[in-house]
Order: structure tokens, then sequence, then C-alpha cells
């Protein structure tokens, strides 16, 4: 029983992992983009699209991935090469993905795939204590692998530190001969394709059909995440599973009876989220705090 | 500098709110000629399953049945709010007799349009406000729940019901109370959890809401919810369900026992024909919410799915309890009643009329916990 509630947790927690570590990586560069939810949509449409038609998983999560940075690519256009307001379009871009996807996706509605397998034996989940953790799948167990090679990249390598430093400061950065629009394109790109397979997960493993608007403001969640894991990579993890384990409490609590307003711990994750900035600015640390140049666009002086 | 992003933000909040005004699929009709003109008015695109989609096949029944005598017209993707005003009040300007708005949030749109046409008889779907010429339409979804108590009564070996719910409202709360009357009339020692997903639509939580469930030990599901998130996950974890608003067959082929779907395609025929001769009313009274016009299995406003997935003494029970509602043999919610605190709501002998159906604010014998404010 407690097993079961595990396991539902952690697969809760997968897409927002997946779309928070994206993010995480192109806020790190210096760029906000709102646009999470829809970029998790048309990920989420194409990859079951995909899937429909030709019966293959892997071709459906590529579809996903592949649309989550063509979509961004529409992002940085705007962001990176006209240096719009990246509130503005990162909105629109959630505006944008929401219906393009409802439209790509209309003709999808009603059809059901089977989704992806675990990666172990069934059996394996009848492990006692450790049997939901071996009861996933291959994206799950990918999520964390991704979430530590994105903590190496960022603070072990030199390109990472420069990925931090145009986040910083861009005319730093700029000053010392780095292409600050080249280091943010690849971020925005990367956190495009993380939202894509985010959207993904949904249609090919949370529930395999695809309906209009399905990530129910998810991508919001992982917004919030980002700024609770004061822009640290494995705080991502702690706060997914947090952020899934209130989730998935006050649903068994309600079954089991328990009298919590349920609309109260709903909003627990954006509760936290204010609480950790709160606790930011108290500490007035520099470590935890967010880049200082995010959403200030690059204009390059010459 | 801020102000300059705040006027752009605005241009592109207009330009992505102009955009959406003229994708919406305005499907008008040109030949005006002495024949009826019927409109309807859709939340959503109406896709293949759920509750636009239901009303859409009503609109091509009333095609069907009047032939070249109506001619009818529908509006989709409209929002609720101002959007709603605006396109009712255009299809009362095009010459329109009758309008069907198909959604709770446009009662208040509808009612203002409606005063200022009285000529024209709306019809809107579902909520608790009427006019002079401004009906309530509404179905008896309540009485299918019965039936699917039953059936989980029958079914269920760990005598644990899972009931995934929307939001805590009459309407919700009547199909949760009807499930456990039905449940409690074959199956005494079963119970029901309920768990409140606070919304109509959002398939991982919905699914979410059926693990827990399972993980709880509930071995037969419901739902009050739109999306097919629930049976899916019945079907992956070998347990049974039941769909909702339209036949969900195909997302879970060995989970779902029967849907209730929603048939409105002789409701808007008899309300048609009503105007047609002259005795189209708008109800009864403002204490029940949907007039007299509140039919369910007995006028086929309900219908249920083949059952399957069970055994055939299962399904002679099922079809017993539809036929014991929709001859009025079997009057759900009749005496002796309690709620699950044990306090006596009908004594032996009687039955609760429509006013007290809209004033359900607690859960029946038989359901577990306490209903959220």
């Amino acid at each position: 029983m407690i097993d079961a509630l595990i396991l539902t947790i952690l697969m809760t927690s997968v897409p927002l992992v997946l779309a928070a570590t994206g993010e995480l990586v192109v806020e790190r560069s210096g760029v906000l983009n709102l646009g999470l939810e829809g970029m998790m949509l048309m990920g989420a449409v194409s990859a079951f699209a995909f899937t429909y038609a030709t019966g293959s998983l892997f071709i459906g999560l590529l579809a996903g991935i592949i649309s989550g940075a063509v979509t961004a690519a529409i992002f940085g256009f705007f962001v990176l090469g006209l240096a719009t307001n990246q509130v503005a379009t990162g909105l629109a871009l959630t505006i944008f993905g929401t219906g393009l996807s409802g439209l790509i996706g209309a003709d999808f509605v009603g059809n059901a795939i089977t989704g992806l397998p675990t990666l172990f034996p069934k059996h394996f989940g009848d492990i006692p204590f450790i049997g939901a953790f071996l009861s996933l799948d291959i994206v799950a167990y990918s999520s964390v692998i991704i979430v530590f090679l994105v903590w190496v990249f960022l603070f072990k390598t030199k390109t990472g530190l420069i990925l931090r430093a145009s986040g910083i400061s861009h005319d730093s950065a700029h000053s010392l001969g780095y292409s600050v629009l080249k280091v943010r394109w690849c971020a925005v790109l990367f956190g495009g394709m993380m939202a894509g397979l985010s959207g993904a997960y949904l249609p090919l493993m949370l529930t395999p059909h695809w309906s209009e608007g399905m990530t129910s403001g998810r991508g919001w969640i992982a917004l919030a995440l980002v700024v609770f894991a004061s822009w640290m990579p494995s705080r991502i993890i702690y706060g997914a599973i947090l952020f899934g384990t209130i989730t998935i409490m006050q649903l068994a609590g309600q079954a089991r009876g328990w009298t919590i307003p349920p609309q109260l711990l709903s909003s627990l994750p954006y509760l936290a989220t204010i609480l950790v900035l709160v606790l930011i600015s108290i500490r007035g640390s520099a470590k935890h705090a967010a880049p200082s140049n995010l959403t200030i666009p690059f204009i390059s002086s010459k | 500098m801020k102000n300059n992003s705040l006027m752009k933000f605005g241009g592109i909040v207009m330009a992505v709110t102009a955009f959406f005004y003229f994708a919406m699929n305005t499907n008008q009709a040109v030949d005006a000629k002495s024949k009826m003109k019927v409109a309807f008015v859709y939340l959503t695109n109406p896709g293949d399953h759920g509750w636009t989609y239901a009303h859409e096949v009503g609109r091509q029944q009333v095609e069907e049945h009047f032939g070249d005598a109506v001619e009818t017209v529908y509006v989709e993707n409209v929002p609720e709010g101002p959007d709603a005003t605006r396109v009712i009040r255009e299809l009362a300007q095009n010459g329109n007799d009758m309008i069907f708005t198909t959604s709770f949030g446009y009662m208040e749109p509808t009612l203002k349009v409606a005063k200022d046409f009285p000529d024209i008889k709306f019809d809107h779907i579902t909520g608790y406000m009427r006019a002079d010429n401004m009906a309530t339409g509404n179905i008896r979804f309540y009485e299918g729940r019965y039936v699917q108590g039953v059936v989980a009564g029958l079914t269920t070996k760990s005598n644990k019901i899972g009931y995934v719910a929307a939001f805590p409202i009459p309407e919700v709360i009547q199909g949760i109370n009807s499930f456990a009357q039905g449940l409690r009339s074959i199956n005494k020692d079963a119970t029901i959890s309920v768990v409140w997903a606070n919304t109509w639509y959002d398939p991982v939580k919905e699914g979410d809401a059926a693990k827990v469930l399972i993980a709880e030990g509930a071995d037969v599901l419901a739902q009050h919810t739109d999306s097919p998130a629930m049976l899916q996950t019945a079907e992956k974890a070998g347990v049974h369900g039941f769909g909702q608003s339209s036949d969900m067959h195909d997302f879970a082929p060995n989970a779902q026992l029967f849907a209730s779907v929603n048939n409105w395609g002789p409701y808007y025929v008899s309300q048609i024909e009503k105007a047609i001769d002259g005795s189209w009313n708008t109800g009864e009274g403002p204490d029940h919410w949907a007039g007299n016009t509140w039919k369910g299995l007995s006028e086929d406003f309900l219908v249920l799915t083949d059952f399957k997935n069970m055994p055939a003494d299962v399904a002679d029970a099922a079809q017993k309890a539809r036929d014991g509602i929709a001859d009025g043999s079997i009057n759900i919610f009749s005496g002796p009643m309690s709620d699950n605190e044990g306090n006596q709501i009908l004594a032996t002998g009687e039955v609760l009329d429509d006013g007290g159906l809209w004033a359900m604010n607690y859960y029946v014998e038989g359901v577990i916990g306490k209903i959220p404010n």
C-alpha cells in the first residue's frame, strides 16, 4: 500500500524534475522562459501523435524532445534575436503552444496507446522497501541522471562557468570574448528539449491518451520549483518529491477521511516557493539568489 | 523603458485576443425562410468524447428528426463570460428562434441577452437562473449512478469503492449519494471513499487520485470528472470502473463495466417540438433547478452502454435496477435514509422531492468522511 503511494509520488515528480531542470539551465544563462506550459504541451501532442502513428514509443519520445526544441527556438528568435521582453514573450509562447497543440491534437482525441514499460521485470516491484524505486520507466531513471549531469556541467566544467557568467554579468562574459547569445541560444534549446520530454511523459506514461491542455498547470509548478530549488540542480529533485508528496498525500488523506481542506494543500507548493523567496531575500546571500542578469536582454555594443 | 515593455506586453495580449476572436469557428446560417432556426453555443470543440461532444450528437439528432423543418447552427470554443454574451447576442440578432447555451458559465450571459430578446426562446444547460423566455435544461445524471452502485456492490471483493469527484456542488453530491444508495441496496458492508480533485479536468491529477484509491484498497472506481485517465489507471491496475459522459470503452476495454451517456437529442427534440406547437414553458419554479423537463433514464435522456466485464447475473441485476428507475418502481432516495453521521433524513415511506435533491449537503450512509466546504 505504502509502496504504491511512493511509486505514485515518484511518477508524479518526473515531469516536474525534467521541465524544471531545463528551465534552471535557461535561467542560469540569464533568460526567463515562462513558456514552459506551451512547450510541454507541444511535446505532449507530438509525442502522442508520433507514437500513435508509428507504434514506437522511442520515436514518440524523440518527437516530443524535438518539438519542444522547435517551440523554444521560436521563443529564442524573439527574445535573443530581437531582444523582446522575456516575460511577455514567454507568456505569449504559453498561449501559442496551448492553442497550437490543441489544433494539432484535435484528430487524436479519443485514442489510447500503450504506455512506457517499466525498466525492470514486474516482480521487482514486490521487493519490500525498495520495490517502488524499481518499478519506474527509463525516462524516470534518466531524469535523475540528467540532473546529475547538469550539476557536473554547471559547476565542474568551464563551459558551465561561462553559462553561469552569462547569467550573472553578460557584459563581463562578453568582454572576455565569449558569445553570450550563442550560450543563451544553447540554453534555451536545451530547456525546450527538456520541456518537450517532460510533456511527452504525460501521454506516454502517466495517462496514455491525448487531450487538450493536459498539462493543467504543471509548467507553472515547474517554474516555481526552479525558484524553490534556488537555482541548484539537486534541490530540484528534493523539491519535486516534496511537491509530489504534498499532491499525493492530500489525495490519500481524503481517501482516508482526514479533514484537511484540500484547497489549502493544493496551494502548498506555491506557499513553499514564496517562503523560499522570503528566506533568500532575508539571508541576502548571492549564492542562492536569482542570476542577476535574469530577464535582461543582451545587446552587444560591439 | 518600463512603460515601453508594458505597452509591448499589452500589444501581444491584444494580438493574441484578436487571433482567438477570428479563429473562433462560426458556423453561421445563410438562407432564411419560414423554417425554425435553432442555435447552439459550445464551450469547446466537440471532439469525439465528453460533454460538448454529447451536445453535438444531440444537435445532429435534431437535424435528423426535423429534416427541412428546422435549421441548426452552432458556435464552438466560446469562453464563458463577456465573450459568451457577445456570441449569444449575435445569434439572437441573426434571427434564430431558439438558442441552447450548453455550459454552466453561460447562465448569466444567457439571462442578460434573454431580457433584450423577449420573443426568442433561450435554453440554458445546466444552471438555476430562469426568465420568462429562458428555460433550464438538465438530465437526471444521478440515476445512472444508482445502477453503477448496484454493479459495484456485486463486483467488489475488497468492499472498498473509490470515487473521484470534481467539486462539492449539489449535482456531484447527488451522484455520490445515489451511487451509495445503489451500493447499499446490494451490499451493506461496502463503503465509498471520495477524493475531491478540485477540477473538472486534469488528467494527471485524476489518474493520481485513482492510483491513490487503488493503493488504499479500492477495486471498483467511479468518477465525476471529465477525462478518461481514471479508467486508464484502473485498466493498468487490473481493477474496474465506470465511464463518464460518453462511452470510454476504447480507453479501458477490460476495466469499464459500463458508462452513463448523456443523450441530449431527445431533450432538444422535445423542447423544439413544444416551441413549434406552442406548449413550450420554462419549468415549474425557482425551487426546482431544472424545472419539469428534468428527466433521465425514463425518457432516454440518460442511456447506459452495454454491461461488460461482469458475469451475467450482475448484468441482470444492473438491467433490473435500470428498468426499475425508468418505470418508477425504484425510488432512489426513499426512507428510511440517514446521513453518514446517523441523522435521519427520511423516515420509512418518505421520499425526497427535487427541492431536497438540490439541497443535498450531506453524505448518506456508506460514504466515508465529510464534505469539504
